[in-house]
């Protein structure tokens, strides 16, 4: 229990550690961050008027503190841009990332233990001269190039799969979630969620691989071997079930470059998501709106990260009796 | 004061001696690097690399950013490879092939520059936090785990979208983020390294922390800060990439990440110019692989447990 309340506190730092970085970013960029919203014909008065209503006009610290407290009470403010409040702009936004993510995240560790635990048994064979440089070299190639790959084969040149977006134009639903079990949702979400996949496999792949490898020298495998269990049973009931714990450390440090990744992997496929919104909010210079959807992936992050520890302390109870 | 300098001079023929078995001990383990194949292969690639982005100039068939016209006076747009534009055109009519050329140089001075300052950033932090312990090493691991706690891309496009789009702003915003990853090792084997009695020898004749630290404990330390020098050279060029495909990279350059943008903003995937957008993938990967390979035959050598 402290470790859980050890683990919150560290978490609550974190964050409010990021929005500080947050507001300085935006704050100090270069350029009048009300470039876009005040125009050139309004008078020095006018403009003034509404830097004030900004609360621009004040100094830097109080303008912090305003921040912070509009944050705590999950104001994210206006977006320039579309004049809507940005909270349920990136609400809409937010579903749509997560569950590209985490089909994306489910394909990639589902296949990657699996072809890892495999692959770990043929070491030497010809499979193991092919999937091992393969696996590297999706690690090492652009997510967005991958994805502008498997676009122009199966969308454009194949046309299986629809090109870009979370739903055909003219589609309406009742909900949120029954948008996102249609089936005109899940066609669109195939090639962004294995474009995503691809590109993360490799990772757990490798790792299962070499985990496996160390694990398969180990007593209880000789141990299961002279039981006469078959090769199969002892590689998934014995030896996968203990190479696994580097995988999940693994699973929660890719946390943060799968939700950042997906920037551009949304970007590739218009993926209505939380990436595709902060690039497009930072080429319209709209401030608010940007910070939100910063703010929103950190938050998301660090909340996962939190969850992630908290069930590896459950799996592997020698890490939360160790730190506390 | 006299106890030090005579400290000092018995300790010098002894140092002198250290620092051979130290030069012959990285010697022999860059002999068997050499004999692995990964990173005889991760070499020569970054060989290859280099020597295409020196003599660039020479190997460009066009310039990179000039707009070319047929001998029918129309802007030899979409065209074909051949042998006068050898991976054809763009939707423009420049020369893909020369801006493949001209891409090498932004990816060598990227990737190499961010890598450096990583490498050099994260092994100085790690040295700090690992050797002083205390205080020091708290508030510089907190650092650590602030710079993971934020979104790397996202982080990276905003500084680079915001402020002037500029390829330092890549660099800075790579090295921002990415020195923890070094530092955290660096001071984990550092906390190993202070423990041997060679290092202690050195403080009981007298010297100083600085010395100790980068005579002593740095050479230790040097195989890892590669390590995660030349996986950071990867990380920098796919940065890059990414930041220029979603358009916040600098149009002077011609990267191999700003081709990607452009032909997807031209529409070439859905007129198949396949030419077009698959070189300067297979190029971004081949960079980044040569990292992965490095590190992992540089593994091999410094962990050989792992090789068995």
């Amino acid at each position: 229990m402290s470790y859980l309340l050890q683990r919150l506190a560290h978490s609550l730092v974190l964050l409010w550690a990021v929005v500080t970085i947050l507001f300085l970013m935006f704050r100090l960029m270069p350029g009048n961050p009300m470039a876009a919203y005040i125009s050139e014909a309004l008078n020095d008065e006018q403009q003034q008027l509404i830097m004030a209503q900004f609360g621009l006009d004040r100094p830097l610290h109080e303008q912090y503190l305003i921040y912070v407290w509009n944050l705590a009470q999950g104001n994210l403010g206006t977006s320039f841009f579309r004049r809507e409040p940005v909270w349920s702009i990136i609400l809409s936004a937010l579903p749509n990332t997560l569950v590209l993510t985490m089909t994306g995240l489910v394909l990639a560790y589902a296949f990657g233990i699996l072809a890892g635990a495999w692959l770990a048994t043929k070491r030497g064979t010809l499979a193991e001269g092919i999937l091992v440089p393969m696996a590297l070299a999706t690690r090492a190639a652009p997510e967005f190039w991958l994805g502008m790959i498997l676009l122009t084969v199966f969308a454009f040149s194949l046309g299986w799969l629809p090109a870009g977006g979370a739903n055909s134009a003219g589609m309406f639903f009742d909900s949120d979630l029954h948008r996102i079990f249609s089936r005109d949702f899940l066609l669109h979400l195939i090639l962004p969620a294995v474009t995503l996949a691809l590109y993360l496999q490799g990772l757990p792949l490798l790792l299962m691989r070499s985990t496996m490898l160390e694990v398969l020298h180990d007593e209880f495998v000789t141990m299961a071997r002279i039981k006469g269990l078959s090769e199969w049973r002892i590689t998934l009931h014995h030896a996968a079930r203990n190479a696994l714990l580097p995988v999940v450390t693994a699973f929660a440090l890719g946390l943060g470059a799968t939700l950042g990744g997906n920037v551009v992997v949304e970007t590739v496929f218009s993926w209505p998501g939380l990436g595709r919104l902060l690039v497009t909010a930072v080429s319209q210079s709209d401030y608010p709106l940007a910070q939100g959807a910063f703010f929103v992936i950190a938050v998301v992050l660090i909340v996962l990260n939190l969850v992630v520890d908290v069930l590896y302390g459950l799996l592997d109870p020698r890490v939360s009796h160790g730190r506390s | 004061m006299a106890s030090s300098t005579r400290g000092c001079r018995m300790a010098a023929p002894d140092m002198a001696a250290r620092r051979t078995t130290v030069a012959s001990g990285l010697a022999s383990k860059l002999a068997r690097l050499l004999r692995d194949p990964f990173t005889v292969a991760g070499l020569t690639i970054y060989a290859v690399l280099i020597i295409v982005a020196v003599f660039a100039d020479l190997l460009m068939t066009h310039d990179p950013g000039e707009i070319l016209f047929r001998a029918n006076g129309r802007v030899a747009a979409n065209q074909p490879p051949s042998a006068a534009y050898l991976l054809g055109t763009t939707n423009l009519g420049r020369d893909v092939y020369s801006q493949l050329i001209g891409g090498s140089r932004i990816a060598l001075v990227v990737g190499f520059t961010a890598a450096i300052c990583v490498a050099a950033f994260g092994t100085l932090i790690g040295l700090l936090a690992g050797y002083f312990g205390g205080k020091l090493d708290a508030i510089l691991m907190r650092l650590a785990d602030l710079a993971l706690a934020i979104p790397f891309l996202p982080f990276a496009i905003v500084l680079a979208g915001f402020s002037r789009s500029s390829t330092t702003n890549v660099i800075v915003a790579v090295v921002l983020l990415l020195w923890p990853n070094t530092a955290r090792v660096i001071r984990a084997q550092v906390l190993t390294v202070k423990e041997r009695a060679y290092v202690e020898a050195a403080r009981v004749t007298g010297a100083s922390d600085a010395r100790i630290l980068f005579v002593h404990v740095a050479p230790n330390i040097l195989p890892l800060t590669f390590l995660y020098g030349s996986v950071a050279i990867g990380w920098a060029i796919l940065t890059e990439a990414a930041v220029s495909f979603v358009g916040f990279g600098d149009a002077k350059n011609i990267s191999w990440g700003y081709m990607l943008q452009d032909a997807f903003v031209s529409q070439a995937l859905s007129r198949g110019s396949w030419h077009w957008f698959v070189p300067p993938g297979l190029c971004i990967i081949l960079v980044v692989i040569a990292g992965f390979f490095i590190a992992r035959g540089a593994e091999d050598v410094l962990f050989p447990k792992l090789r068995s």
